[in-house]
């Protein structure tokens, strides 16, 4: 009789994650992960120009449906985000833990940190309006409203140091008002943010809202910066020169910029990344007599 | 070989009358045509898959763009056609890029029979009256009307300046094996395309591929229009579920490589509807090459029937251009 110890490993092929489906990268390459003591984890695959606009066509295809449903809608489907993180739980602190080199219950707590961001970020959905719109008094019989649009698609340079909270803390608040994404992962510490896109996957949203890309940042990042159906970009993961250069190219058409600046992820996180990537639309209503 | 000949000249006509027996009667006709060789269609479909992998890169990529982008006959077929949206589409033709004035023209503009006049006159006010006006006729897309009404249909279309007719043919008669009736019918069309000045305007066939059910039968069309004097056979109306697609495409390109080889008569091939991305579009110009030569690769003897192909071709000049991609932000909604 066979003992389980005969059993061969079953080795995780980690995948992008655009448009809903899990492609390999259209290079074919790959690179290797290791943990935080240099031993080798998976290889991820290696995204590359072609892939970054793949994504980017698959984000604007999404941007319609997304930011045509309702709020009420996106929060349901956020909080269903959350709760599916909460089965994987025990996957994703280890993940964590081999790539931050933290011990199981710190990991665990930067686990449950996340989902609890999703939550949060998932309850913002039919409330951002509230705090970003107003009604205008104007002079004259007008009716005069600015409500907050999402902007487009949001091109993300996840945070290098933080591979789960941090990602978390950049996607939901982009996500939530309804744009759509291109999420550049953690370039030596990617695994979480791919096995998120498995999650994402399962929760009923829709493919092409959050696209995941993982390699070299620079790589990814350049095209990404420089094009032209980009609406904006959040640059919290590119180092101090990249960041530069990416901006410049950014403005080319004027996108939207967040720079990097040191962010502690446990903190609370207040409404500046979900109004960095926000259009404001005025209504003039003639108010009858 | 016999020397080559376009198809829309004097010397065609005679060379079409020497094969006068095989379309004597419907049973000369129909032996003929049940008598070409059976396509293999694994061999087909495996040939027009290993033609869309090569790969086209910098110069010769933006060779093909340029060269696809004069070869579209830029299309508006709806029901909810307007002037303004003939007139709006006739100003793309001309003038594809605003921000760009190397790119080329489009090969024609392809409206409705009663459109012809509208679009003539937004051409010639945009600067493109060398862009040909292309009319659908003879009862599209469904080709169901009586013969009287396709003719009357087709020289409305011609005596309002249409520079190319595009019909139907009655795939119902085809499909019946009445073959006869269908290669009449092309010819009649084809008197009726003549011009009172002796010139007359191009007869392209439309054999809607996608109800033709065999690509046996994709072959007889093909062989039954090119004999009854089509200037270019095109696949599809644009208006049923499946459309151009490589491997009937690749079929319609060999059966006019051997019908010249057979007659020495050129005949031109429109693949239409579906084609979307300039990568579509660059495997069909690699096919054409492969298969009937660089003497194929102009507008007057290749075609893309297609309406939002332009702009992606656009999109991908505009990335070779400035080196980044671009977005359907900077190109016309259509």
């Amino acid at each position: 009789m066979s003992d389980r110890n005969d059993r061969l490993s079953v080795l995780k092929t980690y995948k992008l994650f655009v448009g809903g489906t899990f492609p390999r990268s259209e290079s074919g390459r790959v690179y290797e992960v290791t943990d935080a003591k240099d031993r080798w984890l998976a290889n991820a695959p290696q995204a590359s120009q072609k892939d970054a606009r793949d994504a980017v066509v698959a984000a604007r295809k999404a941007f319609g449906g997304w930011s045509g449903a309702t709020a009420y809608n996106r929060g349901q489907i956020l909080y269903r985000v959350a709760e599916m993180l909460e089965g994987r739980r025990d996957q994703f602190v280890r993940e964590v833990a081999d790539a931050e080199g933290l011990s199981k219950s710190k990991a665990g707590a930067q686990v449950d940190a996340a989902i609890d961001r999703w939550v949060w970020y998932a309850g913002w959905s039919d409330k951002i309006a509230q705090i970003a719109g107003s009604a205008n008094p104007v002079a004259g019989p007008y009716f005069n409203l600015s409500s907050p649009e999402p902007t487009g698609v949001v091109a993300v340079l996840a945070p290098q140091d933080s591979s789960f909270l941090g990602l978390v803390s950049v996607i939901a608040p982009a996500i939530v008002t309804g744009n759509t994404t291109v999420v550049v992962t953690s370039e030596n510490h990617p695994l979480p943010a791919l096995s998120l896109g498995e999650v994402l996957a399962t929760s009923d949203l829709p493919g092409g809202v959050v696209n995941v890309l993982s390699g070299r940042t620079a790589e990814i990042a350049a095209p990404l910066a420089a094009h032209q159906d980009v609406n904006a970009i959040d640059l919290t993961g590119a180092a101090p020169e990249l960041a530069t250069e990416l901006e410049t190219a950014a403005a080319e058409n004027l996108k939207r910029v967040v720079r990097p600046q040191p962010v502690d992820w446990s903190a609370d996180p207040g409404t500046g990344r979900m109004l960095s990537f926000l259009e404001t639309k005025t209504v003039w209503h003639p108010m009858g007599v | 070989m016999p020397t080559t000949v376009p198809a829309y000249g004097k010397e065609a006509a005679e060379r079409l009358a020497s094969m006068a027996d095989v379309t004597a009667s419907d049973g000369a006709l129909r032996r003929f045509l049940h008598g070409l060789p059976g396509v293999d269609a694994v061999g087909l479909q495996a040939r027009a898959a290993t033609l869309g992998t090569r790969s086209i890169k910098t110069t010769a990529k933006a060779y093909a763009i340029d060269l696809a982008i004069s070869m579209i006959d830029l299309t508006t077929l709806e029901g909810a056609d307007t002037p303004g949206k003939v007139r709006a589409l006739c100003a793309k033709g001309a003038n594809p890029d605003p921000t760009d004035r190397t790119v080329p023209k489009v090969a024609a503009i392809c409206v409705y029979g009663d459109m012809v006049a509208t679009a003539k006159e937004a051409l010639a006010s945009a600067g493109g009256s060398d862009i040909h006006v292309a009319a659908v006729a003879t009862a599209f897309p469904s080709g169901r009307a009586a013969m009287p009404v396709k003719l009357a249909d087709t020289r409305d279309a011609v005596a309002a300046g249409a520079d190319e007719i595009d019909m139907v043919i009655d795939r119902g008669a085809f499909l019946s094996g009445r073959y006869l009736e269908v290669f009449e019918e092309i010819k009649q069309v084809k008197e009726a395309c003549a011009r009172p000045d002796g010139g007359a305007a191009h007869l392209k066939v439309i054999f809607e591929t996608g109800e033709l059910q065999t690509y046996d039968n994709v072959r007889r069309a093909s062989w039954l229009a090119m004999l009854a004097g089509a200037d270019f056979i095109k696949t599809s109306t644009g208006k049923v579920a499946v459309n151009a697609t490589p491997p009937v495409t690749l079929l319609m390109l060999e059966a006019v490589r051997d019908f010249r080889a057979t007659t020495g008569v050129q005949v031109g091939v429109k693949p239409a509807g579906g084609i979307r991305t300039s990568k579509d579009a660059i495997k069909y110009l690699v096919m054409v090459n492969e298969t009937l030569g660089e003497e194929w690769l102009t507008a007057d003897w290749f075609r893309f029937g297609a309406s939002s192909l332009l702009n992606d071709l656009l999109m991908q000049r505009q990335k070779l251009r400035t080196g980044h991609y671009s977005g359907p932000d900077y190109v016309t909604v259509d």
